[in-house]
């Protein structure tokens, strides 16, 4: 079961083409992760899919709907985080929850849902009193108030302080554990590791790879270094299990330690690098 | 209908928790009005000018009501993204604006009837002559008025600039067009200039049916001049007005 399926999305603004045709299923249940750096085209993307943009070209299809057509029935099975809003700084936690809820047709318990997102012992505060962390709470638990299949969360985490973000993503989680599908979008490598289950990472406009993070490393080359009489030696491989063996059974017939040994896979932010700099190289 | 009450309601908790909002468009024409009455007194060709005073301010509680104070709390709403988490969610942009429509009216009653209350009690001003006449009549300038605020919230671009700008044209729009008392005094040219603004011929509308028993139909033109700029309004909102920051 397929929650969004995007079929050769394209957007332009003007002469500017944000989106180049792009494709991508999200499963139930999953979250996925678009990683990309600003201006790769993640929240044109997503604005289509929640609805708030037309697309030019290309099929969508969320949940069974074409977000284009700004259904109701659509918009009672969602649920948007924007990347910045700040929601009625005058009412408390609990009355901009209830005001929410109102406009769905099956909410959750407020109360639970306050709960959920951790802000039982702020539900009476006005919501200029929270911080920034807290606001940011404050946005997710109205965006889960309508009980969504489907939660987006545009940058969830941006200017957060360390802490702050390793509760957010615990909150990410959560969403996971109670069978929601999310879609994320970020820029932030080691959250999208963390967090999705699938990734896709786009480079102005085009999709440049997809997969499982752990797949997106797999696929590049390992490294192995070590010291020869005090120069680093580097040695890239597609097969590091034998040139592992090789280097390692030269080094015992000749008796001599292999100083510094290590065998180090890319790290997702390797790969990503990579990525991007292939874009800077590539002719305009 | 759920929808709809449910807009109602928040909209009302919003208008009255935000104090900002509650005085500038509610006190703000009471406390106008309190202080004209102390400084004009007497009387104006035959009536006593406090009648003047509280048909004026009647009027332009409606204009800074249902003008300024909801072009404002939308541009405030567009800019801080309040509008477009709301355009997630199944409620209607319809049911929206006729949520947040009716509860400007209610406000602006509310604040109608303590404007005559206070008249009545502190400087012995008239009751209307023709009070459903005239109720039709405001709420009729309320409507038209919080078209022309949409589409103003729609050349408007930050939050910062919003009441500026807006009370900029309300003010003096006001006062040429005699919501602050009588304004046989000006120069030729704003008084011409004045006979093209809607707030002058909503004055003209509520003498007719506050001061006058002529009603509404010795008046027809002005409703007609009102109805126009209330068109106006919604040809530049349905062009201009988004629900999206327009900043950032």
């Amino acid at each position: 079961m397929s929650a969004i399926v995007v079929r050769d999305l394209r957007k332009s603004y003007g002469a500017l083409e944000a989106v180049r045709g792009i494709s991508f299923e999200v499963h139930a249940g999953e979250v996925f992760g678009l990683l990309g750096p600003n201006g790769a085209g993640k929240t044109t993307t997503v604005e289509i899919l929640e609805g708030y943009r037309q697309r030019d070209g290309g099929e969508v299809e969320v949940l069974g709907f074409d977000p284009g057509r700004a259904e109701a029935a659509f918009r009672e099975r969602i649920g948007v985080v924007l990347q910045q809003s700040d929601l009625w700084a005058s009412l408390t936690v609990r009355e901009i929850h209830r005001l929410f809820a109102g406009y769905y047709a099956r909410p959750r318990d407020v109360d639970e849902v306050i709960e959920l997102v951790g802000l039982g012992e702020k539900r009476n505060a006005r919501a200029k009193t929270l911080s920034g962390g807290q606001k940011r709470r404050l946005d997710l638990g109205v965006a889960l108030v309508g009980d969504p299949d489907l939660v987006f969360l545009d940058e969830p985490t941006t200017g957060f302080d360390p802490a702050a973000r390793r509760n957010a993503w615990d909150l990410v989680r959560s969403l996971r554990d109670l069978g929601k599908t999310v879609l994320l979008t970020t820029h932030y490598l080691d959250e999208a590791q963390q967090l999705a289950d699938r990734v896709a990472v786009l480079r102005a406009g085009e999709i440049v790879r997809l997969g499982q993070p752990s797949e997106l490393i797999g696929a590049a080359r390992a490294e192995i270094r070590y010291r020869r009489d005090g120069e680093l030696v580097v040695i890239e491989t597609d097969e590091p299990t034998r040139a592992l063996h090789d280097l390692t059974a030269a080094a015992l017939a000749e008796g001599r330690e292999l100083e510094g040994l290590e065998v180090r896979r890319p790290t997702l932010e390797d790969v990503y690098l990579e990525l991007m700099d292939e874009e800077q190289e590539r002719p305009a | 209908m759920r929808l709809y009450l449910h807009q109602l309601r928040s909209e009302q908790l919003v208008f009255w928790r935000s104090r900002e909002a509650a005085i500038f468009i509610f006190i703000f024409p009471v406390m106008l009005f309190l202080l004209l009455g102390a400084v004009y007194s007497g009387q104006y060709e035959g009536r006593p000018v406090a009648d003047y005073l509280v048909m004026g301010l009647l009027t332009y509680g409606c204009a800074n009501t249902a003008f300024a104070g909801f072009a404002i709390s939308l541009v405030i709403r567009r800019e801080s993204g309040i509008l477009k988490r709301i355009r997630s969610t199944p409620l209607p942009q319809g049911l929206y604006f006729a949520g947040a429509l009716t509860s400007i009216l209610l406000v602006f009653v509310l604040q109608s009837l303590v404007l005559m209350g206070i008249g009545r009690l502190a400087y012995d001003a008239a009751l209307p002559e023709l009070p459903l006449q005239l109720a039709a009549v405001l709420g009729f300038g309320a409507v038209a008025f919080a078209a022309m605020g949409v589409g103003i919230a729609g050349l408007i671009r930050s939050s910062e600039g919003a009441s500026a700008v807006v009370n900029v044209v309300v003010l003096p729009m006001a006062f040429l067009s005699g919501a602050f008392g009588p304004t046989r005094d000006l120069p030729q040219f704003l008084q011409a200039l004045a006979d093209v603004l809607p707030l002058r011929h909503l004055v003209e509308a509520v003498e007719a049916t506050y001061l006058r028993a002529d009603g509404i139909g010795s008046e027809l033109g002005s409703l007609l001049v009102i109805a126009v700029w209330g068109l106006v309004g919604l040809v530049v909102a349905a062009r201009r007005f988004g629900w999206e920051p327009r900043e950032r």
